[in-house]
């Protein structure tokens, strides 16, 4: 059966426990998940947790009905009309040619955000797979460590 | 509002919820509850030998009375040992809410003496679980732990508090109903799903009812019996489904599955509908999924919507309680199905019966176990409860023993708990008192949870426990002889006590029995007695579980007998 990606958020009650509830769902049932961030919503007692997982059409069923199946979740939104977003952070050596450096991390929704005594920190945000993108041009610069956050998501 | 600490609002929470008794043994963590019920005499309190069996007694008087099951563990080992009892209860969709001490919420994390993550473990063994962070919140959680235990799709409900919550003071708040925004389980179901399905039923040429344990949950079994009547539609039931039709109702094709009978399997693989009622498609009833009802539309109901689709598509899901389902489908389907279209296919059903029924062969010179079953159910047929262990002896007695309504058949169906049997006859012997508690039980399974030979004897538990001995770990060894060449790995257990000593030492009447009127004088002598008893049945070593379907084959590659 076709493996496809699939974003995934819930809505899950700001509670203790919560999380390792969603996660050990996924390791006990053997579903993947890509990346996973999480943040209470602004004035509710709710949190939304963002997966991008995939699996066959069946499992992804599965996924969607088991996380329901937990009682502190509130919702589940899994229509495809998302829009996404994940930011990049990396440290690049004081010696690379930061005007190039930040000429595409300006094509890339981003900038330079420190420079310190060695390496100046860079961020980008956009879209998963140009964030693919940027970490691979990324690279000539080379980088000296590179930290994602994973995927957020919002319904259109 | 009363003021009170934690413990006595775990007591009060009790009389709310109308508990008439809880299976338990105390410890360090969860003296403070202890201290209450020694106070109040709200409920009975039953002290197992064991926290498993104190999960396993709560959880055979929940699947006999449909009521909620309750223990009480202490941290620690208490609850670790308890969990084997969670996760059954948990397997079998079994309302249960388990308390269990733990260690001062200053401690947690400390690796305190007793001190275990128990939410941690329970979490995937349970429906839903707590750990209780103040004497405030606690009428909330035990409110909200025996709603979520008996309401949707039941399951055991673990509700961990720590030891200086059950001294702490609060205000005792009981609220009389529950309502959680975020979660709400579907009862009425699709009308229009149910017009199609009714009309799918109407159409079919070769429909099996595929009953499940769901109509046991539900209370639905006498609305199955009314359609199953009105429809004339051949019916098979899975091992949790067993006494929803009666044994002799002339549509009961018998169980399905690896030990279902020839019809039934066959039913299910020349079905062109399978009307599923509650079942869960577990691998031990359709075997190899590519193959099972090839032919077959189907329409699942289920209160659990994850529980649909989640290994064979299902062209009509309905979504809600099946009673709530049954009592709109019923009506529709009196009215429009005509018994007579099916007749050529329950010909053809018919003939399968006829040609391979279940069968043994008795002897007169060994006790065969299915005759023991047999005669037990000519006795006690609708007068008894019976519960059993894990192995051979459970698929026998799911095969012979004519069983006739809901909740008399009480076995571990999804985690197969070995251990399980005597102390949920025991729980079982609790919630109906009147009616006899027998525990089919095998030579293995009886020893994991012997010790509750004591809580039995101390409480006037009579349960009549009949040890089908054939000195193997029975269901193994069968394996071992059909898969593994004979190679009897570990299973001889001819090393055995004496079950007859055993039960005296006890306070209990044993007795030892290899003949057929040994047997019968046994039974009727421990019936009249009112004993707890344990009667050791010697019988035949070798013989085997059949019809089988090797795991993983097809429903309609049976092994119908086995030549040496």
């Amino acid at each position: 059966m076709k493996i496809e990606r699939r974003v995934i958020s819930v809505i899950v009650l700001n509670e203790h426990g919560v999380l390792s509830r969603i996660t050990g769902l996924f390791a006990a049932r053997g579903y993947n998940i890509e990346t996973l961030t999480v943040a209470p919503i602004p004035g509710s007692k709710y949190s939304r947790l963002t997966i991008v997982t995939s699996g066959s059409p069946r499992v992804i069923e599965q996924i969607i009905k088991q996380l329901h199946k937990l009682i502190p979740v509130y919702k589940v939104i899994e229509h495809s009309e998302l829009v996404e977003k994940e930011m990049v952070m990396a440290k690049i050596p004081l010696e690379e040619r930061l005007s190039d450096v930040e000429a595409l991390c300006r094509a890339y929704n981003g900038n330079i955000v420190n420079i310190g005594k060695d390496t100046a920190i860079i961020m980008a945000a956009d879209e998963p797979s140009r964030i693919k993108n940027f970490i691979e041009a990324l690279k000539r610069f080379n980088p000296k460590e590179i930290v994602r956050s994973g995927v957020v998501a919002i319904e259109r | 509002m009363a003021q009170m600490s934690g413990a006595q609002m775990v007591v009060e929470a009790m009389r709310k919820e109308g508990v008439e008794v809880v299976f338990g043994y105390p410890g360090g963590a969860i003296m403070n509850v202890y201290d209450e019920i020694y106070k109040h005499k709200y409920f009975q309190h039953i002290l197992t030998r064991h926290e498993q069996a104190a999960v396993h007694a709560a959880d055979g008087y929940a699947r006999a009375t449909g009521k909620v099951g309750v223990a009480f563990v202490t941290s620690g080992p208490g609850f670790t040992n308890a969990v084997t009892g969670l996760a059954t209860a948990y397997m079998d969709s079994i309302p249960l809410v388990v308390i269990s001490g733990q260690v001062p919420l200053s401690m947690i994390g400390t690796d305190a003496f007793q001190e275990i993550d128990a939410v941690g473990i329970s979490r995937p063994c349970t429906k839903h679980n707590f750990l209780v962070k103040s004497a405030e919140e606690l009428p909330l959680i035990l409110a909200e732990a025996f709603y979520l235990a008996r309401s949707g799709r039941p399951g055991p409900v673990h509700v961990d508090i720590p030891k200086d919550v059950t001294a702490q003071m609060g205000e005792f708040d009981y609220p009389k109903e529950v309502r959680l925004e975020t979660y709400k389980p579907t009862i009425k179901g699709n009308t229009r799903q149910i017009r199609k399905a009714v009309e799918a039923i109407v159409n079919a040429k070769k429909p099996v009812f595929y009953l499940g344990g769901g109509i046991i949950h539900s209370n639905s079994a006498d609305l199955v019996r009314r359609i199953v009547a009105a429809t004339q539609i051949p019916a098979v039931e899975t091992l949790m489904a067993r006494g929803t039709l009666r044994y002799d109702d002339p549509m009961l094709l018998g169980m399905v599955g690896m030990h279902g009978t020839y019809a039934a399997n066959m039913a299910m693989s020349e079905a062109d509908l399978l009307i599923a009622l509650g079942p869960r498609f577990d691998d031990r009833v359709t075997g190899k999924l590519s193959e099972f009802a090839k032919y077959a539309k189907i329409i699942h109901v289920d209160i659990d919507p994850s529980s649909i689709g989640k290994l064979v598509h299902i062209d009509y899901p309905i979504v809600g309680d099946l009673k709530a389902v049954l009592e709109e489908m019923a009506p529709l389907i009196e009215q429009k199905v005509d018994p007579e279209r099916y007749e050529a296919w329950r010909e053809i059903l018919k003939r399968y019966q006829e040609l391979h029924p279940l069968k043994y062969e008795d002897s007169d010179k060994v006790l065969k176990p299915e005759w023991v079953i047999q005669r037990v159910g000519e006795k006690l047929k609708g007068k008894a409860r019976i519960s059993t262990d894990v192995g051979q002896h459970q698929m026998w007695t799911a095969q012979y023993y004519p069983f006739t309504r809901p909740r008399e058949f009480i076995t571990s169906g999804g985690l197969g708990t070995m251990g399980f049997g005597f102390p949920a006859a025991m729980g079982v012997k609790r919630g109906v008192p009147d009616e006899i508690s027998i525990n089919f039980t095998g030579d293995g399974s009886i020893l994991m949870n012997i010790q509750e030979l004591m809580t039995a004897v101390e409480y006037r538990l009579p349960v009549i426990n009949i040890i089908l001995n054939n000195n193997y770990l029975g269901m193994v060894r069968q394996w071992q002889t059909f898969f593994y060449d004979k190679r009897y790995a570990e299973t001889d257990l001819s090393m055995q006590p004496d079950f007859v000593k055993l039960a005296e030492s006890f306070g209990g009447v044993g007795y030892r029995v290899k003949t057929k009127e040994e047997f019968d004088e046994a039974l009727d002598e421990a019936i009249s007695k009112g004993v707890v008893a344990l009667i050791d049945v010697l019988v035949d070593r070798y013989e085997n579980v059949l019809p089988m379907v090797p795991a993983g084959g097809s429903l309609y590659n049976m092994l119908l007998e086995y030549k040496d």
